[in-house]
C-alpha cells in the first residue's frame, strides 16, 4: 500500500476487498467449471492499492509474451476495468476447453473471438455481481471486448485525464485442472472508486458484526 | 452440550461472519481464530476442538487439505469446509476427506444444520 494514497484503506478494509475478491473468483469458477466440465484452480486474491504505473509494470513484468484479454468496464457507485489475460499460445486450448475437442480447427478459430467473449463474460459478470450484491449497490457492465497486445497495453486505454493516479489492483492466477490453460483474472478500480468503495466496506464490515 | 469451535480463514471479514452466525445459533460455544492452517494447527495441539471450519482458499495449505489432515488425526474432529467455491470437484474432495461442505457465505441454517449433524454423530459415538 504506497503512503500517496489520499484515502487510504484501513487492514481491515482491504481484508474485505480481498474476501470480496475471493468470493467473486470462486462463484465464477464455478460457473467456468459448469461449462468447460473441468475444474478450475485458483490462487489466493492480491490486492493492492498502487500507482497506475505499477500496476502496468506488474503485469508487463508476469508477461512480456503476447496476451488476449477480455475485458469489461463498469461503471456505478465503483468504475474500472476487470480483465480475464492469458497468454495468446493458449488461447485456442481455451476455446477447445469451451467447444470441445470434436471441431476442426478452422471452426475453432471461427469460434474463438465468440468463445473467448462468452468465456470473459460468464467469468468477469459472476465475479462483479457478487461484489456489487455483497456491497448491496448496482454496477453498469459494459460488453465483453477481446484484445489482443501486451500486458502493459490492457490498463492504459483509460480516456479520461482527470482519473487519479492511483488505482485498487486486484490480481488472482487460474488454470484448469488437466488443459494446459492458464490465466489471471486483474481488476482496476480507479481511484475517484476509492472514498466511495471505502464507505460500502466500511457499510459491510458493519452489517457482519 | 458445549462444543469448543475453531474457526479458520485467512479473512477477518469471512471470521467475523461466521462468529455472528455462531452466536446466533450457540453464543455460549467456545471459539478459537486461526488465519492459516499452522496457527489452527498451534491452537488444535494445546486443547482438541470438538469442531473445525475451515476456509478452502488460504495462503499455506488449503482447506481441503488440512481437513484431511485434522481429520486423519482424530476422526473425532467434526470438520466443515467454507467456500464460494462450490465446483463438484471441491465438493468431492471435501466428503472424500470426511469433511461437509457448506456455501460461503454461510447462513446461520447452514451451519446450524451442519452442528445438529456434529452432535448427532458425536452422540452416536459415544453411545
Amino acid at each position: 500500500v504506497t503512503g500517496s494514497v489520499a484515502v487510504a484503506l484501513s487492514e481491515l478494509e482491504l481484508d474485505a476487498m480481498t474476501e470480496l475478491v475471493n468470493l467473486g473468483v470462486s462463484n465464477a469458477a464455478s460457473s467456468l467449471r459448469e461449462l468447460v466440465r473441468e475444474e478450475i484452480l485458483l490462487s489466493v486474491p492480491k490486492v493492492v492499492v498502487v500507482t497506475r504505473k505499477e500496476a502496468i509494470a506488474n503485469l508487463g513484468e508476469r508477461d512480456s509474451k503476447p496476451l488476449v484479454a477480455v475485458h469489461q468496464d463498469f461503471d456505478g457507485d465503483l468504475r474500472g476495468r476487470a480483465l480475464l489475460i492469458f497468454p495468446e499460445a493458449k488461447s485456442m486450448e481455451l476455446v477447445r476447453a469451451i467447444v470441445g475437442n470434436d471441431l476442426s480447427l478452422e471452426d475453432i478459430m471461427e469460434l474463438e473471438q465468440e468463445a473467448l467473449a462468452e468465456t470473459g463474460n460468464i467469468l468477469l459478470n459472476a465475479c462483479l455481481a457478487t461484489i456489487a450484491n455483497t456491497l448491496q449497490r448496482t454496477l453498469r457492465i459494459s460488453l465483453p471486448e477481446v484484445v489482443h497486445g501486451l500486458g502493459t497495453e490492457f490498463f492504459d486505454l483509460t480516456q479520461s485525464p482527470n482519473l487519479g493516479d492511483s488505482v485498487i489492483f486486484i490480481y488472482i492466477n487460474f488454470s484448469f485442472r488437466s488443459r494446459d490453460v492458464q490465466g489471471y483474472i486483474a481488476m482496476l478500480l480507479d481511484l475517484p472508486s476509492l472514498a466511495m468503495l471505502k464507505s460500502l466496506l466500511g457499510a459491510l464490515i458493519e452489517r457482519t458484526q | 452440550v458445549k462444543c469448543k469451535v475453531l474457526i479458520v480463514d485467512d479473512s477477518k471479514l469471512a471470521r467475523m461472519a461466521v462468529v455472528k452466525a455462531l452466536n446466533a445459533l450457540h453464543p455460549d460455544w467456545p471459539r478459537l481464530e486461526a488465519g492459516n492452517a499452522d496457527e489452527a494447527l498451534e491452537h488444535i495441539n494445546q486443547e482438541l476442538p470438538d469442531i473445525v471450519l475451515l476456509d478452502f482458499n488460504m495462503p499455506g495449505r488449503d482447506g481441503l487439505t488440512f481437513a484431511a489432515e485434522l481429520r486423519q488425526r482424530d476422526p473425532r474432529i467434526a470438520v466443515a469446509v467454507i467456500s464460494a467455491n462450490r465446483q463438484v470437484e471441491v465438493i468431492d474432495r471435501a466428503q472424500a476427506a470426511g469433511a461437509a461442505f457448506l456455501a460461503k457465505p454461510v447462513t446461520e441454517q447452514a451451519l446450524g444444520d451442519f452442528f445438529e449433524n456434529a452432535l448427532k454423530q458425536r452422540q452416536g459415538a459415544t453411545s
